[in-house]
């Protein structure tokens, strides 16, 4: 199992140089890739949440998407399916996005904001190590959603199909859509080619089934590396990437769209861990598993997207720091947001306690 | 028999784990039906010490492991 699964580096090596690639082109700093914090722009793009400064449709994810469903075709693994406790994976994605913009980031962000010496993505980390190790236990004791089943090729189609065409709806008629004038919304490396870049790693991640969450999460079960490497590969590049570009900054505070408030970077990413390994990948392996026809990721992702929405609607997301005359104001979250954080950990736990197998929980 | 048609990856391999840990079987049939689990399920059994044999059998896969 030592045996290093090139695929795998060459994957996490191209989307750490396809990050620094967007970011130079345009995007937010230290946000080449963010699925949460895209998820969130398209959420606000179609009017679901009214924060003006993340709002646009991302066709990154688009991209990432219809990449992974015409390599899938290719290929000949394209497969529609579903029927896995869909309710529920709605419910864990909205609460993975929860916790995920509590931090600021997705898994993949977490990791490109770290190679470019933030720390506080160091903090995020050890919550989501420790997420994942929790949730592992339950998976590694029997805990499932139960199987999936084949369905008809429309349900595998339904997640491209509607970003394709909300995609085509923002290219042809761009005032039907919110478009943020300032704030990260308003950065964005030009669209079509962040769509070229997107399908290009879209396809790569479905063949080397790259993901965040599985490196650890396969580490704590099966002493299997095989997924860590990409992630090793995606933090070596940005690193080597923001040195030579000198947008290397080691520190905690006043880092690029992202706050210094430790216990909720922590706990922001238990939430985010603990609920993606109950999924089965992280935020960019949904995408990917959609893209292959599987409904009950493009329900996540439906999940996910409405997580932002309740997240900028009550006010739960990560404010990030800021410099008032010279002195740095720590951000953070809303009271209401800590609340909501800890309540999601609860519902995650009850939902991991509901789906153990009935002898399992008798014998614990 | 361990019979993962149906569910996601990791969970066929736990499910391969668990039998293995349960009674260390010298043989173990395992029903799965994608690809990325035939992989993760081989690589899994061969750490094992498990020899693997793959049949496909229509949409599924039929792995044979022997110790």
């Amino acid at each position: 199992m030592k045996k290093i699964n090139w695929t795998v580096v060459l994957t996490g090596a191209l989307v750490g140089v396809a990050a620094l690639v967007l970011t130079f082109l345009g995007n937010p700093k230290n946000m080449g890739f963010c699925i949460a914090c895209f998820e969130r722009d398209i959420a606000g793009t179609l009017g679901l949440h009214s924060a003006a400064k993340v709002q646009y449709f991302r066709p990154e994810i688009l991209g990432l998407v219809l990449g992974s469903f015409i390599m899938a075709l290719i290929k000949g693994e394209f497969r529609a399916k579903g029927g896995s406790s869909p309710a529920t994976r709605f419910l864990l994605g909205a609460m993975v996005m929860i916790g995920a913009l509590a931090f600021l980031g997705c898994p993949l962000r977490m990791v490109l904001r770290l190679g470019a010496g933030d720390l506080n993505a160091l903090v995020g980390l050890l919550g989501f190590a420790v997420g994942i190790f929790v949730g592992s236990q339950f998976v590694k004791r029997g805990f499932t959603l139960k199987r999936t089943y084949t369905l008809g090729k429309a349900e595998g189609a339904a997640l491209p199909a509607f970003l394709l065409i909300a995609g085509l709806g923002f290219i042809l008629f761009p005032t039907l859509y919110k478009i943020s004038t300032e704030g990260p919304g308003s950065m964005h490396a030009p669209f079509f080619i962040a769509l070229a870049i997107a399908l290009v790693v879209g396809a790569l991640a479905q063949r080397s089934r790259l993901c965040m969450v599985g490196g650890i999460r396969d580490a704590i079960l099966f002493k299997d590396f095989k997924l860590l490497y990409g992630f090793v590969a995606v933090l070596v590049v940005t690193l080597i990437g923001t040195l030579a570009m000198g947008n290397f900054k080691l520190g905690f505070a006043n880092q690029p769209v992202a706050h210094s408030s430790h216990i909720w970077n922590f706990m922001g990413m238990v939430l985010a861990g603990w609920g993606s390994v109950l999924l089965g990948g992280c935020p960019l392996r949904q995408l990917i598993l959609a893209g292959e026809g599987n409904g009950d990721s493009a329900v996540t992702v439906f999940g996910m997207i409405a997580g932002a929405a309740i997240s900028h609607n009550f006010g739960l997301a990560g404010n990030p720091d800021s410099v008032v005359d010279g002195v740095t104001k720590v951000g953070g979250i809303s009271l209401t947001g800590k609340i909501v954080v800890i309540g999601c950990l609860v519902l995650v736990l009850v939902i991991s306690l509901l789906n153990m197998p009935k002898a399992e929980k008798k014998q614990a | 028999m361990v019979d993962a048609r149906g569910y996601a990856c990791p969970i066929p391999v736990v499910m391969v784990q668990r039998a293995v840990k349960a009674d260390n079987p010298k043989s173990l049939t395992v029903l799965v039906d994608e690809q990325v689990c035939v992989e993760n399920v081989t690589r899994f059994a061969t750490a094992s010490g498990y020899k693997v044999s793959v049949q496909k059998d229509g949409e599924d896969f039929r792995l044979e492991l022997t110790k």
